[in-house]
Parts: structure tokens; C-alpha cells; sequence
């Protein structure tokens, strides 16, 4: 901590003391965060499924329902996060209520809610895509990329 | 010349003890369910406060504890001479807008959650070396302001982790005068930037633990006291992991441990549910020490009290460029003289 010690003394120093950071942290209970994301995580895809089933039974075709029922749940996910449900569902959940489509609309929802504030363009507009923006982009990239690949060597 | 009020290494002995004469707290809803709400002078009913946005709440939330304090010292908001204070956010805004209203001459501090040990520190050096009579200092936080800036939307669905800590939505005030009757600032250690390369920003008592180590072996090898002279060492925000490790590195710096040793982060969320490892934010520290603590210094339940204000010095920037978290802790020696 003080100067004048040398570089490797510090370094140990910062070692150790990570070490007793590492004993003393309160570890979070994964057998229990499992089961929580699991069974939300479960639960969020029975309630879509319900939904294709439902519009299946009403003579959509299988690839117009997909497409409806993630507009529904993206629905849903932005009317919980709205009305201050979903951050709740989240602290328990984790990856449970963040991996599927309405953890997606959650953290659009969530920025734009957020940044209303600061005005509609610098504000909303700006910054809507603050934490979705990587998912987006990434998933963009993604895309492409697997098109080309299947466009190549179909 | 010699510095006649410097003693050791990074310490200083006011030579006429300045007076606490008059101080406040304001917290938010959370903080008034805890088991300190009598102590407060204010306890708000939600986060807004009749404001438009989270950041203007906290600036009145300042402005409205700054004319406390001064208020109970019989005074004036416009007899104050100085405000010294900051808060959490870019630019220290809430400082900024509460100064304006307030219109009392201003010098803005960033001490991160140190503020108010930084604030009353160069209060107490600026009234014992004459320069004013009434000064202020006071520092702020909100959870929400916070919580949008350094960490995500609040609506966002994450998970927090164990050893987090939830910013508190505070305030805390104090004038300080050459006179009158309260407790009285005898001495104060200015704290070194101490980095022992944590990177975790959901750690941030450990981050900071170091500091407060650090700070109270150098008050103790630069007053000379013995670490049982105070009724109460109490550190700022390092929270239940924090404390822990700052409990653990008094001994391994060979300090003799404090036998009342505490931590406002730990303090003022006491008994609540689901809280991981406490309270954060400049107005942990400032809300303790402006309602319980010094009640009870008032009321000489205690009469000799260390207060370490410990600040996490974290930038998102810096943390996302992959800088780990330096600490800071300045004490404070508040005494029934």
C-alpha cells in the first residue's frame, strides 16, 4: 500500500488480498438461481407454446403463429416491464426471465422507460437500444453470416 | 515554518476544536423503514418527491437538508458563509442546483461515498484557521440517480448479486462553527487512494476496505491513541463483505482491533429483508452520522467517535476499459469535549 515497496511485492499483495476477497464473498446459491430460471424460463415458454397451440387450433399455419407469438410475448414482456413486474421476476429468475424474447423486450422497454426523461430524441431515441444494442447487432451479424453459409454450401 | 497543526504522517489536530452546532437528514422510504426512522429529521414518502425526475428529487432533497441544519442551529440559510459539498453524479449536479438555490458561496467536492467526512474535514480545517465561521457541508445520494448512472435501467430484470450493495436515498448536513455548544471535530486523517486490484463493481465494500484499513492504522499511528479510545469506530459504506474485510486487515496490519467497531452500510438497512450486504452511496455514511450517530453523541450515549467515510472512486468508463476499483476513506474525530 505504501510506495517505495517493489512492483512483485505489490502484485503479491493484490493477490492475496484477492484470494481473501474470494473466501469472504457471500457466494450466490446456484442450486437454488438454477431452479428459479429454470422453472420461469420453463414457464415463459409453456405460456408461448399454449399460445401457437391456440392459434394452431384456429387454422394458422405453423410459421405465421411463430411469428405471432413473439409478438405477443414481446407484448407481454413490455406490459410487465411497464407496470414494474418484470425487474421483480428478474431478481429471482435471472437467466430465466433474461433468455427468452420477453428478457429482450424487458431491457428495450426498460431503457426507453429510463431515459424518457431526457426528451424523446436524446433521450428515448438515443438511448432505447442501450443494452439490447450488442443482442442486436450481434444478431444481425449472426444472421448474415449464416445466410451466406447456407447460400454457399446448400 | 512547520506545519503547527499537522501531526504523523497524514493527520491534522485542530488547535480549537470546531463545533458540530447544527446538523440534518433526509432519507427515502427505504432508509425511513429501517431501525433508525426516529432519528431523521425527514422521511420522504416516495422517490419523485413532487419533482418531474429522480435527479431533481435529490437536489431538493439537499437543498431542503442543508436549511435544516442550519435552521437548528438558530440561524439562516443566508448566514451560511460556505457550502462544501458533492454528490454521486457526473458533474455533481445535485450539489450544483442545490447550490444555486440555496445561493450560499460553493466549492463543489467529489469524494465519492467520502463525501462527508471530505466535506467536514476541510469545514473544520476552514473555521480553526479562520477563514469563516458558519460553513456547511453536506452530501447526498438517491438510489434511482445512482442507479441509472453507474449500473442499468431500473426496470431491467437483473439478478443482484450477494455481496451488492443498494444506494441509499439520503442526505446528511452539518454546520460547523469556531463555537458554541456540540460535539466537537479534535482531529482528522486525510485518507491515500488505495487500489488492491478489485474489478468486481458489485463488490464495492471490498474495494474499498483497503482504504479504510489503510486510513484508521495511519490515525492511530498519527494520533497516538490507543484503538480502544473510541466509544465507536465506524466505517462509511463498506457494507457486511467490506466490513469483514476491513475487520480482517486490522490485524494483519497489527492493529489492535476497535472493540466497537461498525459500519453505517451494515447499519442502516439493520434487519430489513433481503438487503444482500447493505447500504451504499455518500448518503450512508452522511445519514448516519446526521441522525443516529450524532443523537446519540448529543444525548452522551457516545462520546468519542471515529467516523471513516469510505468512497469506491469507480467510473463505468474506467471499469469497462477493464481499470479495477480504487478506494479512499478520510476519518474524523468527533468528540464530547
Amino acid at each position: 500500500m505504501d510506495e517505495g515497496k517493489s512492483e512483485e511485492l505489490k502484485a503479491a499483495e493484490k493477490k492475496e488480498y484477492q484470494n481473501l476477497v474470494n473466501q469472504v464473498k457471500p457466494k450466490p446459491s446456484v442450486l437454488a438461481n438454477c431452479l428459479w430460471a429454470f422453472v420461469v424460463g420453463g414457464l415463459i415458454c409453456v405460456i408461448a407454446q399454449m399460445i401457437l397451440n391456440y392459434l394452431v387450433s384456429k387454422g394458422m399455419s405453423k410459421s405465421d403463429a411463430g411469428s405471432a407469438v413473439a409478438v405477443i410475448m414481446v407484448f407481454l414482456g413490455a406490459l410487465l416491464t411497464g407496470i414494474g413486474i418484470y425487474d421483480k421476476i428478474g431478481e429471482k429468475a435471472g437467466a430465466g426471465s433474461i433468455v427468452p424474447i420477453t428478457g429482450f423486450s424487458n431491457v428495450i422497454v426498460a431503457s426507453a422507460l429510463e431515459f424518457k426523461r431526457e426528451g424523446y430524441i436524446f433521450g428515448v431515441g438515443a438511448r432505447i437500444f442501450s443494452i439490447a444494442g450488442p443482442t442486436l447487432l450481434f444478431g444481425f451479424t449472426a444472421s448474415v453470416l449464416i445466410g451466406l453459409i447456407s447460400y454457399w454450401f446448400r | 515554518m512547520t506545519a503547527a497543526r499537522k501531526i504523523g504522517q497524514q493527520s491534522v489536530k485542530f488547535s480549537n476544536p470546531p463545533v458540530i452546532s447544527g446538523w440534518a437528514a433526509i432519507v427515502g422510504p427505504k432508509e425511513g423503514q429501517g431501525p433508525w426512522a426516529k432519528d431523521f429529521d425527514k422521511i420522504l414518502d416516495d422517490y419523485l418527491y413532487g419533482q418531474s425526475s429522480w435527479e431533481k428529487a435529490e437536489n431538493i432533497i439537499l437543498q431542503e437538508t442543508v436549511q435544516t441544519a442550519v435552521a437548528k442551529a438558530g440561524l439562516d440559510t443566508t448566514e451560511a458563509e460556505l457550502l462544501l459539498a458533492g454528490d454521486l453524479l457526473n458533474q455533481i449536479i445535485s450539489a450544483n442546483y442545490a447550490a444555486r438555490e440555496l445561493a450560499i458561496p460553493f466549492l463543489g467536492l467529489y469524494g465519492a461515498c467520502s463525501t462527508m467526512a471530505e466535506s467536514l474535514l476541510l469545514a473544520a480545517m476552514m473555521i480553526d484557521a479562520g477563514f469563516f465561521e458558519r460553513v456547511v457541508a453536506a452530501t447526498c445520494s438517491h438510489h434511482y440517480t445512482a442507479e441509472r448512472q453507474y449500473r442499468a435501467p431500473v426496470e431491467q430484470g437483473v439478478q443482484p448479486s450477494p455481496s451488492s450493495q443498494w444506494t441509499a436515498t439520503a442526505s446528511g448536513a452539518i454546520l460547523v462553527q469556531p463555537g458554541g455548544s456540540g460535539p466537537r471535530i479534535t482531529c482528522a486523517t486525510i485518507g491515500k487512494v488505495v487500489d488492491m486490484g478489485v474489478t468486481d463493481s458489485a463488490n464495492m465494500g471490498a474495494a474499498m476496505a483497503p482504504a479504510a484499513g489503510s486510513t484508521i492504522k495511519a490515525h492511530f499511528e498519527d494520533t497516538g491513541r490507543a484503538t480502544d479510545y473510541y466509544d465507536l469506530v465506524v466505517t462509511g459504506d463498506l457494507g457486511a463483505v467490506g466490513m469483514n474485510l476491513a475487520s480482517q486487515s486490522f490485524i494483519q496490519q497489527g492493529l489492535v482491533p476497535p472493540p466497537a467497531y461498525s459500519d453505517c452500510g451494515v447499519l442502516l438497512y439493520d434487519g430489513l429483508p433481503d438487503i444482500k450486504a447493505g447500504a451504499s452511496g455518500c448518503g450512508c455514511s452522511a445519514a448516519m452520522l446526521c441522525g443516529p450517530l450524532l443523537k446519540k453523541m448529543s444525548r452522551g450515549e457516545i462520546n468519542r467517535l471515529l467516523f471513516v467515510a469510505t468512497g469506491a472512486l469507480m467510473s463505468p468508463t474506467s471499469t469497462f476499459q477493464g481499470e479495477s476499483i480504487p478506494g479512499i476513506a478520510h476519518a474524523l474525530a468527533i468528540e464530547n469535549i
